[in-house]
């Protein structure tokens, strides 16, 4: 997707969180303060903050409490209906349901946060230098940028799910690869207007190298909107691995994802086996919508950042 | 006007000239697709006459010009599976996925435009709540659950509607079974409905604090007019970009409707030649959807700049 401009809802975001004029970065202790209780003034990002440390707890430590069997099968417990046993019954191997979504919902928060991280950091890095080297080189990088964002997000991860032995690293690099675009787009937007700035030209004079103008200078200038992006990806990114799974490309047992055991329950539909059914996706889209109440708030703290100004 | 057209336009063809060396040289740098394709039994002179037929003993940017001299003449490669061209099985299953795409995407934007309104004029009111509360909901919600929910629901507790999607060749047979359209349908519209409906919201609140909706409603002009002619033609221009904007996501959504419904579409087709390495398919396919991704985001760009005085390119 070739455009002159950026994409609407990208565009209106840089527009938003457009960073302050070089310097005030380091005396903004206060707005970092203004930030927090903006973001904590709004209900439904304090709820989403409480659902994403729920399932934290609940993934990370519930395993501690809760415990259960998670690699051996039981052939002689498969199926078994909800009971004081096994809270949320057991599916299809004999593995307990309920200590099996701590379990699963690990990987799933892993590789949701990893992809996340990782498609941010590359993104803005691309970005970062496509919009501050401008010229050739930031019309053939943007080129790229909007060739693999023309590529239908499913379509490029079946491919690339075909190419590679599924395994944890595999899907986070997977993930990843389709979403370091938009965060290149937005920051490139960034850059490209900082480059002309008096604080740009002011540190160039002094001396400075573009590499250290880069790391130093542009990149801090983009933290707000970077943050408010990665919030989404982990979001955006749980969904893409949950959806890799029921395509059939997801990690092979014992090891569990949401997305897994979710697309494995659907086949018992038909058979009134709700726990199956139900609990892991109701996992994810808590999940995912925590992590969206987050990235709004988190949006609208940021664009406190400016009205302040 | 005339040197935006041409430039974007060329943007746009560089655009999928860089989807075409993406998916090529991903697809071809696979090690092991012909061992994939032909089993385990295949004798190794049986590997080397395949690889040889199909020139995959030549460097990879030797069969990168080869493929994309063809494509030049309209042909898009030989699928290795079903033993047909992939221009026929394409033309046989676009249409149906075409069908598909454009029923659900105009019905989604029919609620969600009054919906986004709606939302917007009572804003941070209970109805405002809920409906913004039920799109981040829809827009969370992984496809496949919620399409075999359904299923489970209408078709199997219910018996309302089939649980399949119409088969049989061709767009026709859609149309002979519209009642094993709907579920398909209400799957990809709760998705798009949740995700539109968004951009509406937000583009109807930009909008109503302008200066012309003051004057409008000072002018005595009756609410109804002031919403429907006045804001919801402005806000209407960035729903165009988002729609644009958002086509590779709705066809990786109908990608996953269409094989939770065995739809035999493009998504179908694409999904069956991954399970097997057809090659030709995943990078036709491909190629074919992207292009049509850049074209609706050209065509959206387009329409941006027509329809709305203020935007001026140079």
């Amino acid at each position: 997707m070739a455009t002159t401009r950026d994409p609407l809802a990208t565009r209106a975001l840089v527009e938003r969180t457009a960073a302050p004029e070089g310097g005030e970065a380091v005396a903004s202790r206060g707005i970092w303060r203004v930030i927090l209780d903006v973001f904590l003034q709004n209900r439904l990002a304090v709820v989403g903050v409480g659902i994403v440390v729920f399932f934290l707890l609940f993934c990370f430590v519930g395993p501690l409490i809760y415990r259960t069997t998670q690699v051996v099968t039981n052939l002689t417990l498969i199926h078994l209906a909800p009971s004081s046993q096994h809270l949320l019954g057991t599916d299809a191997d004999g593995y307990d349901e309920l200590g099996r979504l701590m379990v699963g919902g690990q990987t799933s928060l892993e590789v949701g946060l990893a992809a996340a991280v990782v498609a941010t950091l590359w993104g803005t890095l691309w970005g970062a230098v496509a919009g501050f080297v401008g010229g050739a080189v930031d019309a053939v990088m943007m080129r790229i940028v909007d060739s693999v964002l023309a590529i239908p997000p499913i379509f490029l991860l079946l491919f690339l799910a075909t190419a590679f032995t599924p395994s944890v690293s595999m899907l986070i690099f997977v993930v990843a690869f389709v979403s370091w675009v938009i965060p290149a787009r937005l920051v490139r937007g960034e850059s490209l207007s900082l480059r002309s700035r008096d604080f740009i030209l002011a540190v160039r004079g002094m001396g400075s190298r573009d590499r250290r103008l880069v790391l130093r200078h542009i990149l801090p200038n983009a933290v707000g909107p970077m943050i408010v992006y990665a919030t989404f990806a982990v979001a955006d990114a749980i969904l893409l691995v949950a959806a890799l799974s029921f395509l059939g490309l997801g990690i092979p047992p014992p090891a569990a994802n949401w997305g897994e055991m979710l697309s494995n329950g659907l086949n018992y539909i038909a058979d009134g086996w709700w726990w199956l059914v139900y609990p892991a996706g109701l996992c994810i889209v808590l999940v995912v919508v925590a992590f969206n109440f987050i990235g709004d708030a988190l949006r609208d703290a940021v664009e406190v950042r400016l009205q302040r100004r | 006007m005339f040197a935006y057209l041409v430039r974007r336009v060329g943007q746009a063809m560089a655009v999928v000239i860089g989807v075409s060396i993406i998916v090529f040289f991903l697809m071809h740098l696979l090690p092991g697709g012909e061992r994939a394709l032909l089993g385990a039994r295949a004798t190794p002179v049986q590997v080397h006459a395949f690889v040889v037929a199909n020139g995959l003993n030549h460097p990879i940017w030797v069969q990168y010009v080869d493929y994309m001299g063809q494509l030049l003449h309209g042909n898009l490669g030989y699928s290795y599976h079903y033993n047909e061209s992939v221009n026929s099985l394409l033309a046989a299953n676009i249409p149906k996925s075409a069908l598909l795409v454009g029923v659900s995407v105009v019905i989604a934007l029919l609620i969600a435009l009054p919906l986004g309104v709606i939302q917007a004029v009572r804003r941070n009111s209970p109805v405002d709540y809920v409906f913004t509360g039920a799109s981040f909901v829809g827009y969370s919600m992984p496809v496949f659950w919620l399409g075999i929910v359904l299923i489970g629901w209408f078709a199997l507790d219910l018996h309302w509607f089939p649980a399949e999607a119409p088969q049989g060749a061709g767009v026709g047979a859609a149309f002979s079974q519209p009642r094993a359209m709907v579920l398909p349908v209400a799957t990809l519209v709760v998705v798009n409905v949740a995700l539109f409906s968004r951009y509406v919201r937000s583009a109807a609140l930009d909008n109503l604090v302008q200066d012309y909706i003051r004057t409008a409603r000072a002018k005595g002009i009756p609410e109804r007019v002031v919403l429907l002619r006045h804001m919801l033609r402005n806000s209407l221009i960035p729903v165009v970009t988002i729609l644009g904007l958002s086509m590779p996501f709705i066809f990786s959504g109908a990608l996953i409707v269409e094989s939770v419904f065995n739809y035999p579409g493009m998504g179908l087709l694409f999904w069956n030649a991954a399970q097997i390495h057809d090659y030709p398919i995943l990078v036709g396919g491909t190629l074919v959807v992207s292009t049509a991704a850049v074209v609706g985001s050209l065509l959206a760009d387009l329409a941006y700049a027509a329809l709305d005085p203020r935007v001026r390119y140079v």
